[in-house]
């Protein structure tokens, strides 16, 4: 006999029960001739034995017939210790279990600062402009003058001498503004007589370069002497002025654009509002040089030079606005994807203005960008027509050169067409050398990213006279124009964050908000806060500061990674998760609660009965 | 009126001033008008397909083919989200290896050359999907990934694969519900991520999946209503799969007719793949959509018309001359004539000085000898 598996089953041993005879024994049943083998195990006697216990034993009292149900006979006490274990255990998963389970599936929620933020919802912006009013000699009656109260009496005499008259306003201008330091977000108004030769007959303003205006009013003719009446005369001129310089009600609405019902707003300010880029933390600005023909024209652009000369100063003071991070590069063989037609009676090929706009897309897939930020992109292109098809104009609508040769197209940036058919003639060795002028180039592109940055071309009122900024590329009252409309544009957005992120996080209870969120949240509140209070206090760069800091803080939250709310559950599938756990746990206890209960009821009508 | 440019000329201008200014007025309320015909400045597409393995082949074709026609119009790769299994071109059974063609016959290879995936094999997953809606993700994405629109953005957003009602199943392994795309999409809103978008889905029930949307400038097409089918078109019997799924098909060849400067309005995309050819029933949903669709091209959302207005004006860069010293910048006179000579710092003398010093002195003490040493020191 082969050796067996110890735990062979129970049937093949009662089958094979003869043999353990032998062992118990310790013969075998010996016959002559006989067919079995010898039983020799590896496993000594003992273990054999052993198996004795595994087998089936037979009952010792006979088997009870089916259909009659046994029911364990417990005494008293033991019912009653059955009693207490039900109840125990059932108020153990109540008491410990459900708290449990109710703290380990609950998800981190940071406290974040509801109230303050239901405040933002009803956020009042009051803006508030420091204006100092500048009586100049002549403009006050004697008896005006007396009752005036001036904060300041300069005696102050500037004589000039003016070569031509030319340059007198710019100098009187730049004069003027020696005199007071003005902070930003400021105005000073200079109110000059009527009869003053300074403006010219039909203008009544002129706006400098910096935050000063010269007004001319005639204030002496007023009736009434003391200051409320003389300004009161002066209002509606000074609102004009100030309309000009700081913010009107356009600049607001349309900074506040997407938080606006539509239709508040002006067509002109949404296409400027279009046109410029959305406030963001940095932008990146990228000048190209596209040379489709290398064979014939060997350019050069000294474009670091250009840039420090003429671009690096308006964004050095854009600083307070945003970082900017400029490179260039040149690119060959870069082709427009518009056919240009040829014009016999200009003797040059046309781009038609409703061509234009399928210029951009096939060069734009050119255009590399840097992977690294997420910031909006601005391209100025500078594009060399090939010798084919030079020269290359553009016209505009009503069929006329444009001046510039340049068009733009609104948060993208701007392309310049820039002939050299000029520089050379027919015979030639080509490739030809050509350096282009960059100061012509720059000028084009300085004034379309002007455009593009946010410094609007409104209309000045008639009678204004408006100094252009030149080189600087941005007058300061200009600049502080942007900053009002940032501003005001930074804090709506930041409170519109913060509070639609609060109602998220609000509707989905399933969300984890970690530490981090919470304290950009308080941080992102408390800016916005500091920016409203500053903006009332007339302090322009400071508010623009907390407002940026606002902005960023409630972008970074809003943005989190951690926020995603991947978290719908349908509600069947709730009951598929937590039925299989707790349904076998909770049932029994349930019964026996139910068990005992209605024990505990019979017991006591018994009672009820016996006493009855 | 208002002057830019050179310097200011008084008296002269005043007519030209008005002439020029009322020209400028008009000229603007033109450009504001070509402006208006339509919100948007930018246009970006979402382009998903949710199956992989070999038997999903259309739902890869279907993508690929919308990525093309929305190429092709003019979005450029970096303003395209494709997110793809992308395991059909290299897939072992394919007996075309890199091409994935769309029509039988292989007529047009979808695959082609410059096909640019920016989410694919198991980086598909409803969570990327959110993730790139919503713009949540980890600040080392690089910007291929990103879909970085503003709130005058387009956004067309197509979906593909197995779907059932209320779910879109994402690579066999999880799914989306209307609920989570709703609320996507309602996040977007919040943060105007986008000006108007369009969603397209095409799987069974899809008309199921834009159900639930509650936010404003939706238009949604679906290929097929709840409790119906959307089916496949037709089998390449070389390829061994069936090529590509009908609504896509028929999607296909009336974006096939349209170029950029295209009229073609979205009543006419509405009518595409009637019951007769596509056996299912194509809906749409534009009642969140405040535009009227008549008026909405498709070039609006298929393809990326840019923008554009003449430079008018540009600033006059005079190079490198000084503007003349004004009078008032020069010094005054008192302190021009009472200026004191600027003190020099003293520097120890310099290594030739020291050196020429030193051989005189080896000299005098060489000649008169070195005893007259000590009188120096």
């Amino acid at each position: 006999m082969t050796a067996r598996h110890p735990r062979t089953p129970a049937p093949l041993l009662v089958i094979g029960q003869r043999f353990l005879t032998q062992l118990l024994i310790g013969q075998r049943p010996r016959r002559t001739g006989s067919l079995w083998p010898s039983f020799h195990s590896r496993w000594p006697r003992w273990k054999w034995v052993s198996f004795l216990f595994i087998l089936p034993r037979r009952r010792r009292s006979p088997r009870p017939q089916s259909g009659m149900k046994v029911r364990p006979v417990l005494s008293d006490p033991e019912k009653q210790r059955g009693r207490s274990a039900a109840v125990a255990i059932a108020a153990l998963v109540i008491a410990a279990g459900i708290p449990l389970w109710w703290k380990t599936t609950e998800t981190y929620r940071a406290w974040l600062p509801a109230a303050r933020i239901s405040e933002l919802e009803a956020l009042q912006l009051e803006l508030r402009v420091e204006v100092e009013v500048v009586f100049a000699r002549g403009t006050l009656s004697p008896e005006q003058q007396k009752k005036v109260p001036a904060s300041r009496m300069r005696e102050q005499t500037y004589e000039s001498c003016c070569k031509s008259k030319s340059l007198c306003l710019v100098e009187a201008d730049h004069a003027l503004h020696t005199l007071t330091e003005t902070s930003c977000g400021s105005v000073v108004i200079y109110i000059i007589p009527e009869a003053s030769a300074l403006l010219p007959q039909d203008m009544r303003v002129y706006v400098g370069r910096s935050r000063t205006a010269l007004l001319r009013s005639q204030v002496a003719s007023v009736v009434g002497a003391g200051l409320p009446e003389v300004l009161a005369a002066l209002d509606p001129q000074m609102e004009q002025v100030l309309q000009t310089m700081s913010f009107n009600h356009q600049d607001v609405t349309a900074a506040l654009t997407d938080r606006l019902r539509p239709g508040l707003s002006t067509r002109d300010s949404l296409a400027d509002s279009m046109r410029a880029f959305k406030s963001s933390p940095g932008y990146e600005i990228t000048f190209s040089l596209l040379n489709p023909d290398p064979k014939h024209h060997q350019l050069h652009w000294d474009v670091e030079a250009a840039l420090d000369a003429y671009i690096y100063p308006l964004l050095h003071k854009m600083a307070p606005v945003a970082n900017f991070s400029v490179d260039s590069q040149i690119l060959y063989y870069a082709v427009l994807g518009v056919n240009p037609r040829y014009d016999a009676s200009a003797s040059a090929y046309t781009l038609s203005a409703d061509s234009l706009a399928h210029v951009i897309n096939p060069v734009e897939a050119r255009l590399g960008s840097n992977a690294a930020s997420s910031n909006p992109v601005l391209n100025f292109l500078l594009y060399v027509p090939d010798s084919l098809h030079s020269p290359l104009i553009i016209r505009n609508d009503q069929k006329q050169e444009v001046a510039s040769n340049a068009f733009h197209s609104p948060r993208w940036g701007g392309i310049m067409v820039y002939n050299v058919d000029g520089a050379y003639g027919n015979d030639t060795q080509f490739p030809v050398d050509i350096a282009i002028d960059m100061s012509r180039v720059m000028g084009v592109f300085l004034s379309q990213l002007r455009l593009m940055l946010g410094f609007q071309q409104t209309g000045a009122p008639p009678g204004f006279v408006l100094e252009a900024a030149g080189r600087e590329g941005v007058a300061e009252w200009e600049l502080d124009r942007l900053l009002w409309s940032r501003s005001v544009e930074n804090v709506a957005t930041a409170s519109a964050s913060i509070t639609s992120l609060a109602q998220l996080l609000d509707q989905i209870a399933n969300i984890v908000i970690n530490d981090n969120i919470a304290q950009q949240v308080a941080s992102a509140v408390t800016a916005l806060q500091a920016a409203v209070a500053e903006l009332e206090a007339g302090n322009l760069a400071l508010a623009l500061e907390h407002s940026r800091e606002a902005i960023s803080a409630s972008e970074r939250a809003f943005f989190d990674p951690s926020l995603l709310h991947l978290l719908y559950f349908p509600d069947d599938q709730k009951f598929a998760i937590y039925i299989p756990l707790f349904l076998p746990m909770c049932v029994p206890i349930l019964l026996s609660l139910l068990k005992i209960f209605r024990e505990v009821q019979q017991h006591r009508a018994e009672k009820r009965a016996k006493r009855d | 009126g208002w002057k830019r440019g050179s310097s200011f000329l008084p008296g002269i201008d005043v007519t030209d001033t008005k002439l020029s200014t009322s020209a400028f007025l008009l000229l603007h309320q033109a450009r504001a008008e070509r402006f208006f015909r339509s919100d948007h400045t930018n246009n970006w597409a979402v382009l998903v397909c949710t199956s992989r393995f070999w038997f999903n082949y259309r739902h890869v074709a279907n993508t690929l083919s919308v990525y093309r026609s929305v190429k092709r119009l003019g979005i450029p790769d970096s303003h395209i989200v494709l997110m793809l299994a992308d395991d059909m071109a290299c897939n072992h059974r394919n007996p075309k290896p890199a091409t994935v063609f769309s029509h039988k016959n292989m007529e047009l290879n979808v695959y082609g050359d410059d096909v640019e995936v920016d989410y694919r094999g198991y980086e598909v997953t409803v969570e990327n999907f959110l993730r790139v809606l919503t713009g949540r993700l980890p600040p080392s994405t690089p910007r291929s990934k990103r879909l970085l629109s503003d709130d005058h953005s387009n956004i067309l957003i197509y979906l593909t694969g197995h779907g059932g009602n209320g779910f879109l199943k994402f690579q066999d392994s999880e799914e989306i519900s209307n609920v989570e795309l709703a609320d996507a999409f309602e996040q977007m809103w919040q943060k105007r991520r986008y000006n108007e978008l369009l969603f397209i889905i095409d799987t069974c029930q899809g008309a199921s999946m834009y159900e639930r949307f509650y936010s404003p400038n939706l238009m949604a097409l679906a290929s097929s209503q709840v409790g119906e089918d959307s089916l496949s078109h037709q089998p390449d019997l070389a390829i061994g799969v069936h090529l590509m799924d009908r609504y896509t098909f028929y999607l296909l060849e009336f974006l096939e007719d349209i170029h950029p400067a295209s009229q073609a309005n979205m009543n006419d995309l509405f009518k595409v793949c009637p019951k007769s050819q596509c056996v299912s029933t194509p809906g749409h949903r534009t009642d969140l959509f405040q535009r009227d669709p008549g008026s909405v091209l498709i070039t609006d959302f298929f393809g990326s018309v840019r923008k554009v207005e003449i430079t008018m004006e540009t600033i006059n860069l005079t190079p490198h001359t000084e503007t003349a010293l004004a009078y008032v910048d020069q010094l005054p006179v008192a302190q021009i004539i009472h200026q004191k000579p600027k003190q020099k710092d003293w520097h120890p003398p310099d290594g030739f000085i020291l050196g020429l010093w030193t051989l005189i002195l080896l000299v005098f003490f060489r000649t008169y000898g070195i005893k007259h040493l000590k009188h120096i020191f």
